[in-house]
């Protein structure tokens, strides 16, 4: 960070330039993706585009809401997300806490090797059962594959948070007759608390983007987000402003949700690989 | 009733560090483990799942056919290969100038951050929604601004020559934050005696970076380009809902070969095959990962 004051080999002015053009590209596909979603059919197809001068529509997102199930889409996506993510912590906390406490390595390495296998190997066989036990287009089937997703991440960001529990405090709740499952629920997990909530963002956010065990398994009352997206797409005579309405309402709760929990969304992502 | 209880209890403690991963490892065995054997049996059986016959055992046959005689899938490792080496370079050199370009302090450093980040965690099929529009031939924003530049327009994903570019056109939008990051991380963490001792011998910037910072970088960016990698050599959403494969099987890597052949032509055990395939692809880049995790010391 002080190697950048001592050799100023860039200008302020050059500086900002580049940091401009590096983050234009970043900044400009989310501006057109919105900017899109509020123009009027015409202006959205029109060439070329207009990017700052256009009329405000709703039109889009109207339509969104009339042609298609778009609340039922969004409902379910919640219900799958919100139901992985309870899961995941309800058996991903205490998994992480006996790994960082009674080191169980090998543990963990098969967590991360859930995470390493392409997703697309497990829905074979997954598919063949759920549809045996006539469980395709239940919450139930998209709950538990979305675990694959949420469970790794939640279960390998929490160990080094659990790590950095000083195991003192629970040696002495421990000698004053309290059960593991007491100094589990007692001492390390309120101490944890912040990285409990950015685990949950981060597992929420993970199901909430997952496309392909959805395409497979959910079906007509149970199809979410990015499914019905895509069926959108397929469509040929679409309006562009109602796509990008569609595009715009999926991501930005991601997104605002994703805000919360920046500090930890890169750990999230490596599982730690370069600790901060 | 009391005693018994306690017994109970007395039992739970003991073997607490069983107790606390148990509900973990069941669901890892019933959602993981079993449906990877369960692949790997499939994988060696002829089963159509659209047709009424049952699946029979015909051993390695189909791995010999994805060995020696299916073209088709050996073009799709070579592209799936080829699509990761495109998309995971250019994220790593941007990614690294960008790390080295913004490790100083600046106002704006968490705006910086905010914005990083926001690729990473938008939902793959709108971004890959809202790049189908902007790779429009004749009405997407992509050609207008190259015709802004002065370039003649490209067909993006509409030409067999430019869609597999296109699309790690959309990886490398998507990533490049994240290899910044890890980058930056590392960056902060150098020692800073080195950078010292080359100043007092009169080093130029770019001789400290080539002989002081790559090196003492690598471990860091090792890691950061192998987890890239993973990922992108199971890049599905973005090709998926963008070209399906096309136009012409351009875009058909592993992951889309794999899926079309189980779930549109239903041909379970073929697809099988493909699948431990793809794993035994993804599991050699990961031995690698944990090997250089380990031989790091952070």
């Amino acid at each position: 960070m002080v190697r950048g004051s001592r050799h100023p080999w860039l200008s302020t002015a050059g500086f900002y330039g580049l940091a401009g053009l590096f983050m234009l590209p970043t900044v400009f596909v989310f501006y057109w993706m919105i900017t899109l979603s509020l123009k009027p059919q015409v202006e959205a197809m029109a060439y070329p585009p207009s990017f700052v001068r256009f009329s405000v529509t709703a039109a889009g997102y109207r339509e969104v809401f009339t042609k298609y199930p778009f609340f039922l889409y969004t409902w379910n996506s919640l219900v799958v997300a919100a139901g992985c993510t309870a899961l995941g912590l309800a058996v991903g906390l205490p998994a992480a806490y006996s790994i960082a406490r009674w080191r169980q390595q090998r543990l963990a390495v098969v967590i991360l090797v859930a995470r390493i296998i392409p997703g697309i190997a497990y829905l074979i066989p997954w598919y063949i059962f759920f549809r045996r036990l006539r469980m395709v287009d239940t919450y139930g089937a998209l709950i538990l594959t979305h675990l694959i997703v949420g469970l790794p991440i939640i279960i390998w960001v929490m160990i080094s948070f659990f790590e950095d529990v000083p195991a003192d405090l629970e040696d002495a709740a421990l000698i004053d007759g309290c059960s593991y499952f007491g100094a589990f629920w007692r001492i390390a997990l309120p101490l944890v608390k912040p990285g409990v909530m950015a685990t949950a963002i981060l597992s929420f956010v993970f199901s909430w983007n997952n496309f392909l065990f959805s395409v497979i398994l959910a079906g007509r009352s149970t199809r979410t987000l990015p499914i019905a997206v895509y069926t959108m797409i397929s469509y040929e005579e679409i309006n562009w402003s109602t796509l990008a309405a569609a595009a715009t309402l999926i991501t930005l709760p991601v997104l605002l949700v994703a805000l919360l929990a920046q500090r930890h969304i890169v750990s999230g992502l490596t599982f730690g690989a370069v600790k901060q | 009733m009391r005693i018994s209880s306690r017994g109970l209890g007395r039992w739970a403690h003991r073997h607490a560090q069983w107790l606390f991963p148990a509900p973990a490892v069941l669901l890892v065995a019933v959602i993981i483990v079993y449906p990877i054997f369960y692949t790997g049996w499939m994988s060696l059986q002829e089963w159509f799942a659209s047709s009424l016959t049952a699946p029979h055992f015909i051993g390695l046959a189909n791995y010999r056919k994805i060995a020696i005689a299916d073209a088709r899938f050996r073009e799709a490792v070579g592209r799936t290969i080829y699509f990761t080496i495109v998309a995971v370079g250019a994220e790593t050199i941007l990614g690294l100038a960008m790390a080295l370009l913004f490790n100083r302090e600046f106002w704006g450093r968490g705006l910086l951050r905010t914005l990083a980040i926001l690729p990473m965690v938008a939902t793959p099929t709108a971004i890959g929604l809202v790049f189908v529009m902007m790779y429009h031939p004749s009405l997407g924003v992509a050609n207008y601004l190259l015709s802004v530049v002065g370039l003649s327009p490209w067909r993006w994903t509409y030409s067999s020559q430019t869609a597999l570019y296109a699309l790690a056109l959309v990886d490398v939008w998507q990533w490049t934050p994240l290899i910044m990051l890890i980058a930056l991380a590392g960056l902060a963490s150098l020692p800073r005696e080195p950078y010292e001792a080359a100043h007092l011998d009169g080093a130029s910037t770019l001789r400290a970076f080539w002989h002081i910072t790559l090196p003492l970088l690598r471990p860091a960016l090792v890691v950061a380009v192998l987890f890239r990698a993973i990922d992108a050599l199971k890049t599905f959403d973005i090709i998926f809902v963008m070209t399906q494969g096309g136009p012409a099987n351009a875009s058909e890597t592993i992951n889309i070969l794999l899926f079309n052949q189980a779930f549109s032509y239903f041909n379970m055990g073929y697809a099988s095959s493909m699948a431990v395939a793809l794993f035994a692809v993804v599991m050699g880049a990961s031995l690698i990962l944990i090997k250089v995790r380990r031989s790091v010391t952070w």
